[in-house]
């Protein structure tokens, strides 16, 4: 375990990084899981084309091209920023997708009389989604909205593989293939922070579960 | 509940109006980004011919070369899928019956396990396996294939063993009571119960679950493309393309097309199965399973999700 | 030693026998007819077993690339296939194994390969884990830019301009010798390819990318006028071929193999590296001692 012990101000600031991109990625792929939803549910014939499109597309797509496209499709098309927000943006790309379809689940066991008591008394769509609808669906989404960002904390490693450059992954990756290393301490060492990540968490998420979610 | 009615009134003349022009003005928006993005990369080259021809016109000379290596690549990202589905099963079937089982004390390695290979990342179960085999010089010989496969599925079975399990506690949770009552009140005991009462009831309402598990896993392994295992899947098939050919983007594209295709047909799949079989069992749908599988899902494809 | 000598020297002996033979083709790498080798060599039992597997690069263009037809063409492959020719071997019964930088010394060790030729940096570290035969190519590291980068001038150049990113490949040598040069870690971007490097320095996410200069010509030629490359190299770089710890003899062989088909040798150059406008064609190093 010694070349985890030598460089653990490698290891933190690594898990920093993981950090501030699970963070990041976080409230990312909240707000556009939110929108697409929102798309998915609309009257509007072309946006509820748009979401189901994007959602099948997305989820069917793995995570590893996704990155592809960000990290070297986008700069084609003149945007250029760090790999690292590329990173973020491929990661809220994919779990947005997964977030939607948690929202749409959690809409779709709001009950019916909910909705229909809002348009008994005179709100528009926008505002029996905003008042009424979403603010139940997302106690009910929890779960599954919990489960979906735990895994995009997963991903996160996926994207580190990808020359983020700084996470927990490829702070592995340089303390192994640059400075040569065994693998197996350097591994265990990222595994424990991620570990660290997920597990608190599941736990986390359990205890949000107990106090706000609805009994289906 | 069919939210389209509910959540809005039928419309009127007023409102249809406004929802054509949203409709338009939508598409409008949609139209012009995409024009946009397509005169970007128009001018950046993407679209020459050069670029595409090998993937799209059968006249080329690597046309045939570049299908056939993506074929290849295609069929051996499907034995590797397949092969670790089913491992995950066999596997995830003991660990979920041991769990439920188990008194206090043999849960915990149980729990362990299953909670340890649930939070890391599959990426680095794969490397781990990988490399910790390779420096402890485990005689992966012995086995039939490339050991690249070999580590890519232990890999891939020991992160989706412990969601099987887990599919399959939400599975024999989501069943009537009655059932193991019943059982047990003729005299059966917990090992009968569960064998002939439970799992198999029990696994009619995974199966949906797990050909979407099959999809997650069908996009894991295009990592051991990212973390440089060699072995030759689809995604780096189309990484080898890109290189010779100097298309990334066009390889790529059509890789990722490739995946899209397969996976939405297996998810059609997994609709099909579960509406057949909600027409005929008699356990809830259960709000659980479907839980577990949108976290899986979320879960599974690159990194586990 | 005489006897080992003699092992060698008649195999390039039945080579040139061979050579005088058929005329040579040019594009054909000479294949032993006969071969004698001492009994319980390296030589003798790759011989005996008439195939050879070697560890080269997949992705490294100009020394090691793997094309369309599944099979790695590049100088490293070709300066392997004179090797395994002396020995006997014929091309189509040469193994290839992907040896990627951070496993080389591994699949030596583990005797997954007789012999690796895949860009391999001789340096101390490495001789403690195996020995180098060799070296066949002295490397130099460059600088590469687009063609309307003009601040960039050489590696010193590199921390005078600290928004400017470079690119190169993980774990690879000239990745390591950069950073002395670098304002900041944050400054370097690494990639498991170097056509993700060429791609991210087109499409403007980086602004130099570093590594041998032979690969980055390939690059440069490929570029049609967008990338150049600047100033001169500033280290260097031998490449040797690695085998087993200790295997001197079979060292002493390949040494000599090289040094007595120096026509083979160039003539590889000229099939595949040299192919690039630019390149130097090298003169085959003096081999350093075995150990």
């Amino acid at each position: 375990m010694s070349p985890v012990i030598d460089n653990l101000d490698l290891y933190w600031s690594g898990f920093l990084t993981s950090l501030e991109f699970i963070v990041y990625s976080l409230i990312g792929s909240m707000i556009l899981g939110t929108v697409i939803a929102a798309f998915r549910v609309s009257p509007i014939a072309a946006l509820r084309g748009f979401g189901s499109a994007y959602v099948t597309v997305v989820r069917n797509c793995p995570l590893t091209i996704v990155l592809f496209f960000m990290a070297f499709g986008l700069p084609e098309l003149g945007i250029n920023r760090s790999y690292f927000f590329f990173g973020i943006a491929g990661l809220v790309i994919y779990t947005s997708a997964f977030v939607c379809e948690a929202l749409r689940s959690g809409i779709n066991s709001v009950s019916a009389g909910q909705a229909e008591a809002a348009r008994a008394i005179g709100l528009t769509f926008t505002q029996t989604m905003r008042e009424v609808v979403l603010p139940q669906a997302f106690r009910s989404a929890i779960p599954p909205l919990g489960s979906v960002q735990i895994a995009m904390f997963k991903n996160s490693a996926v994207a580190g593989a990808f020359g983020i450059g700084g996470d927990l992954f490829s702070v592995g990756k340089n303390l192994t293939s640059a400075q040569g290393y065994s693998y197996i301490p350097v591994l265990t060492g990222v595994a424990i922070g991620y570990l660290i990540i997920t597990l608190s968490a599941g736990l986390a998420l359990g205890l949000l579960e107990r106090k706000v979610a609805i009994a289906r | 509940m069919s939210d389209q009615s509910v959540l809005y009134d039928v419309p009127g003349p007023r409102a249809v109006r406004r929802q054509r022009i949203g409709t338009a003005a939508a598409l409008v928006l949609i139209a012009g980004l995409v024009a946009v993005a397509i005169q970007r990369l128009a001018s950046r080259g993407q679209f020459d011919s050069d670029l595409w021809s090998p993937w799209v016109n059968p006249s080329d000379d690597s046309f045939a070369q570049v299908w056939e290596l993506v074929g290849r690549g295609a069929l051996n990202t499907i034995l590797a899928a397949a092969m670790a589905i089913t491992l995950s099963l066999l596997v995830g079937v003991v660990l979920g019956v041991a769990r439920m089982m188990s008194g206090r004390m043999g849960r915990i390695p149980v729990v362990g396990f299953i909670e340890l290979f649930r939070g890391l990342p599959v990426v680095i179960t794969i490397v781990f396996v990988w490399r910790a085999m390779a420096e402890l010089d485990v005689p992966i010989d012995v086995l039939p294939g490339e050991p690249a496969l070999w580590y890519l599925v232990i890999g891939l079975t020991l992160y989706n063993s412990v969601i099987v399990a887990e599919i399959l506690r939400a599975g024999v949770a989501s069943l009537p009571r009655g059932q193991g009552e019943a059982g047990r009140a003729i005299g059966m005991t917990e090992g009968q119960v569960m064998r002939s009462i439970l799992l198999p009831q029990a696994f009619r309402t995974m199966l949906p679950a797990l050909i979407s598990q099959l999809v997650v896993v069908l996009k894991d392994t295009s990592l051991a493309a990212v973390i440089g295992l060699g072995y030759f899947e689809l995604l780096r098939r189309g990484n080898q393309i890109s290189q010779v050919l100097d298309n990334p983007i066009q390889s790529l594209f059509i890789v990722g097309a490739i995946f899209v295709v397969i996976n939405y047909g297996l998810s059609r799949l997994a609709v099909y199965v579960e509406r057949r079989m909600s027409t005929s069992s008699y356990s809830d749908p259960s709000p659980e399973v479907g839980e577990v599988t949108l976290g899986a899902q979320a879960h599974g494809g690159a990194g586990g999700v | 030693m005489r006897i080992k000598k003699l092992g060698a020297a008649a195999a390039a002996l039945v080579l040139a026998g061979s050579l005088a033979a058929c005329g040579g083709g040019d594009d054909e790498v000479e294949v032993a007819s006969e071969t004698d080798f001492e009994a319980g060599t390296t030589m003798a039992e790759i011989a005996d077993r008439g195939t050879v597997t070697v560890g080269t690069k997949f992705d490294q263009p100009g020394f090691g690339l793997l094309g369309l037809e599944d099979v790695p063409e590049g100088f490293d492959v070709e300066v392997a296939k004179i090797i395994a020719g002396a020995m006997g071997i014929a091309e189509e019964d040469i193994e290839w194994v992907q040896a990627t930088s951070d496993i080389r010394e591994q699949v030596i060790e583990d005797g997954d390969v007789d012999f690796v030729v895949a860009t391999y940096t001789i340096n101390d570290e490495r001789k403690q884990r195996i020995t180098f035969a060799g070296p066949y190519y002295e490397a130099g590291q460059q600088l590469m830019v687009a063609s309307d980068n003009d601040s960039i001038e050489g590696p010193e150049d590199i921390a005078d301009n600290p928004d400017m990113k470079v690119c190169s490949v993980t774990g690879s040598t000239p990745s390591e010798q950069i950073r002395e040069y670098l304002a900041d870690d944050d400054q370097l971007v690494l990639f498991d390819i170097y056509d993700k490097c060429a791609d991210a320095l087109s499409n403007g996410q980086v602004d130099i990318v570093t590594t041998d200069n032979v690969i980055l010509l390939g690059f440069v030629s490929k570029s049609e006028g967008e990338f150049k490359l600047v100033g001169e190299q500033f280290t260097e770089e031998p490449y040797g071929i690695g085998i087993t710890k200790g295997d001197v003899e079979f060292c002493e062989f390949i040494n000599e193999t090289l040094a007595e088909n120096e026509d083979a040798y160039l003539a590889a150059w000229d099939r595949t590296a040299g192919e690039v406008e630019g390149t130097e064609k090298p003169e085959l190093p003096e081999a350093d001692a075995c150990a």
